[in-house]
Formats: structure tokens, C-alpha cells, sequence
């Protein structure tokens, strides 16, 4: 089972509302160039609610192979078995990807009004963790990026929260 | 003055009644701006009283304090729900889990870590309640038909509070928290129940606060205000950070 072996997927998730543009930019024959010559095999897109469908592909002529579906239960499995995310910028989905230590690529929604989003993503970038994209900016990205680069990020700790609130009531530390 | 300080001294009790008689003469017109200017007075004295207390650590600690959860969604449960995971549930107990209306996930997740601590046999199913409540603005919403949905959650918000009278409320945002704490606050100045309300502005926000956040923060609606960013403390000095939960 070589074929198997050497398979690498590319995941790509918009999260619970739609991301059209990034479905379009990841679905361009340009994006699809560019992971094909980075070595990865597969590409598997969680396109939410959004109206763009991206082309399916069987990836049988030595193409990347490409297929969509809109929502998943458990998005973790497939975190989990890919080599490479591209991401909406939602805080839950880069901190589960990070907390994996897969490689990310945060994808930025300039549509959204109220767009805090690219903060996190912006200064995560800045540390290391993660390369920020806009969908225009998508291949570029893929192609410059060297996944050696990125640091892995160290996990957050709730426990000091706890802490301050139980010092506030004079609680001992448990 | 005088003579109401002479008719208490004798404590005859016909000079308080002819002083009342006198007083009440005077009509009620004339006394109207005085028991206004009372009531200034005194609300001024209580509210800065709760503005000076809140924040102040408690000196006899609680044996337990009941505590109101507030689940954002998505990424405001997931970090809520962390900080809930490692608090002492036997202190904070009972446990109200509140979410809005429009969000089914959040309760959902909360419901599953109430029953996978009852497993653990670190709380009870009694311990823990679970309730939504109506969201002031939903996105997309017009802001013309948010000035009455604004209304009726906080009328909502009221209710619920004066039901749960919470001594704790932990928040972390969006909009869902606001009228609950504006509520609580009230509570507060009224003296119907001490409230202390800690928020923990979410790990999303690096450079600015969320609207919700600014509005405590301004409004020092809250006991301890946490963020996650120590260039975010900087801006807020009232602010503390100790680190990333996430």
C-alpha cells in the first residue's frame, strides 16, 4: 500500500458559517499547483454554508485529488490525519490545529465587519506559530512558506484564572 | 431645626406633632426637591460605596458561592469551559450555566463537563443548572429592532438574576453577558445581593478590548477584569494578565 503511505492531505475548514473566497481561492488551479508541488496528494474541503462548490477530482492521473463536504461532527479526525490546515481565523479551530502541532495556515475573512479575527492570527504569525494569508495572498503563501520555520506553541494554562478568583474569595489554592 | 431638635430632646410628644403638623404644611411641593435631593444623595453614597467595595478581595471567605457561568459560543465556550474545568466545584456550587437562546452548543458542552465531573464524582447533577437567555442583538440584526430586543433581554436578564442571585458571575463575552451584569450590578446598588463579576476578555482580542469588554471595563462593572496579552494590559491598566488560557 505505497499509495497510502505516501499520502499527504491538505484540510481545509471555514468553520460553522461560510467562507466562500477561501473555498474559491484553495479550488484555483494556482493554489492546487502549488500544494501538488509541495508533494501533497490530497485535498479535502469543509465548506461549511457557504454557495461555492468547489470541482471534485479523483487525483488518479497523478493530480491532487480533491473532494468537499459541508459539515463533520467531529472535525478532529480530520486534523488529525492531515499534514497540512488552512483555516478560517475562528480561535477554536487554530487552537485545536496548534494543540496538534500541525502546520497552519490561517486564512483571513475580510468580509466579516467586525473583522477582530486577524488579530490572533496576525500576532501568532508574528510568534512563529502559524503563516496569515488573505485569499488572495493564499499561494503565495503556500509557496514561500518553509514548515521548519514555524515554532511549536506552547499550551495555555487555565489554572492561574482559577487561581486570581480564588485568592479573590480567600480560598486556598487547591 | 431647632425646634425639631427641642421637640425630639422633651420627646413630648405633642411638640413632634405639632413639628410634623408644621412640616407637612409646608406641602408637598416644596418638600418634592428635597426628598429628590435625598435620594441623589444617598444613591450617589451607595453606588460610590459599591464602586469602592467591588474589587476589594473578600476577608472571611465563603464557605461556598453560587456561581452564574456565561457561555459566549464557539470560541468564548471553549475557553470558559477550561476555566470551569480546573475551578474547585465544591466552592462553586451550585453551578448556572447560562447561554443564549440561538446557541444550542454551548449548554450542550457545558452539560457534557457537568456529567463527566459527576463521573469523576467531583460534582453532583443537582449542582448544576442550565439556561438560556434572549440575546440583545443577533448579527445582521437592524439597530432600530435592537433598541426592543435589547429590552426584553434585559428584562429577561433581570428576571434571571433575581432568580439565580448569583454570588459569583464569570464572563467572557460577546454581547450575551452585558445586561446580566448590568442586572447583577443593579442588584448591587440595591442590596438585594453582592455580586462579584469577573470577566476574562477573550485570547482573540490582542490589541483592543470586544465591545462587551470596553463597556465593563468603562463602566467598572466588574470585580477583577482579566485579559490575555500582556501588550493588552498596558492599555488597561486596571486590567490583570497571567498568561493564556488557551
Amino acid at each position: 500500500m505505497e499509495s497510502k503511505e505516501s499520502k499527504k492531505m491538505v484540510f481545509v475548514t471555514v468553520g460553522t458559517t461560510s467562507f466562500d473566497a477561501l473555498v474559491r481561492a484553495v479550488d484555483s488551479p494556482q493554489v492546487r499547483d502549488e500544494l501538488s508541488s509541495k508533494g501533497y496528494t490530497h485535498l479535502l474541503i469543509q465548506m461549511g454554508r457557504g454557495s461555492y462548490f468547489p470541482s471534485k477530482f479523483s487525483g488518479e492521473d497523478g493530480s491532487l485529488a480533491v473532494d468537499y463536504f459541508t459539515f463533520s461532527p467531529s472535525i478532529a479526525d480530520h486534523l488529525k490525519s492531515a499534514s497540512l490546515i488552512i483555516s478560517h481565523a475562528g480561535s477554536g479551530s487554530i487552537f485545536e490545529t496548534l494543540r496538534l502541532g500541525k502546520p497552519l495556515i490561517v486564512v483571513v475573512n475580510e468580509d466579516l465587519m467586525d473583522n477582530h479575527q486577524s488579530e490572533l492570527a496576525e500576532e501568532l504569525a508574528d510568534r512563529k506559530h502559524l503563516f496569515c494569508a488573505n485569499p488572495q495572498t493564499l499561494h503565495q503563501i503556500i509557496s514561500n512558506m518553509n514548515l521548519d520555520s514555524l515554532v511549536p506553541y506552547p499550551p495555555g494554562d487555565s489554572v492561574p484564572v482559577a487561581k486570581l478568583i480564588n485568592r479573590f474569595f480567600g480560598f486556598p489554592d487547591d | 431645626m431647632s425646634s425639631l431638635r427641642r421637640a425630639f430632646k422633651s420627646l413630648d410628644p405633642d411638640l413632634v406633632f405639632n413639628y410634623m403638623e408644621e412640616y407637612l404644611e409646608a406641602g408637598f411641593f416644596k418638600l418634592t426637591p428635597f426628598f429628590i435631593a435625598i435620594t441623589i444623595s444617598l444613591l450617589a453614597i451607595r453606588l460610590t460605596y459599591v464602586f469602592l467595595r467591588s474589587s476589594k478581595p473578600f476577608v472571611d471567605p465563603p464557605e461556598r458561592v453560587s456561581t452564574m457561568i456565561v457561555l459566549g459560543s464557539g470560541g468564548h465556550t471553549a475557553e470558559m469551559l477550561s476555566i470551569v474545568n480546573v475551578l474547585n466545584k465544591e466552592r462553586f456550587s451550585p453551578r448556572f450555566y447560562v447561554a443564549a437562546t440561538t446557541d444550542n452548543m454551548s449548554l450542550q458542552k457545558a452539560q457534557v463537563l457537568e456529567q463527566s465531573l459527576a463521573h469523576e464524582g467531583k460534582g453532583s447533577s443537582e449542582a448544576a443548572q442550565f439556561l438560556q437567555i434572549y440575546r440583545s442583538r443577533e448579527v445582521g440584526q437592524s439597530y432600530i429592532t435592537s433598541i426592543g430586543t435589547s429590552l426584553i433581554a434585559m428584562m429577561h436578564a433581570l428576571w434571571l438574576t433575581l432568580k439565580i442571585r448569583p454570588q459569583v458571575i464569570i464572563c467572557n463575552g460577546p454581547g450575551t453577558c452585558i445586561p446580566l451584569c448590568v442586572a447583577a450590578f443593579m442588584f448591587k446598588v440595591a442590596g438585594l445581593r453582592w455580586s462579584s463579576i469577573f470577566y476574562i476578555e477573550s485570547i482573540a482580542r490582542v490589541r483592543k478590548l470586544s465591545l462587551s469588554g470596553l463597556l465593563l471595563y468603562k463602566l467598572r462593572l466588574t470585580d477583577q477584569f482579566v485579559v490575555q496579552w500582556p501588550q493588552l494590559q498596558r492599555k488597561y491598566p486596571r486590567s490583570q494578565y497571567v498568561g493564556r488560557i488557551m
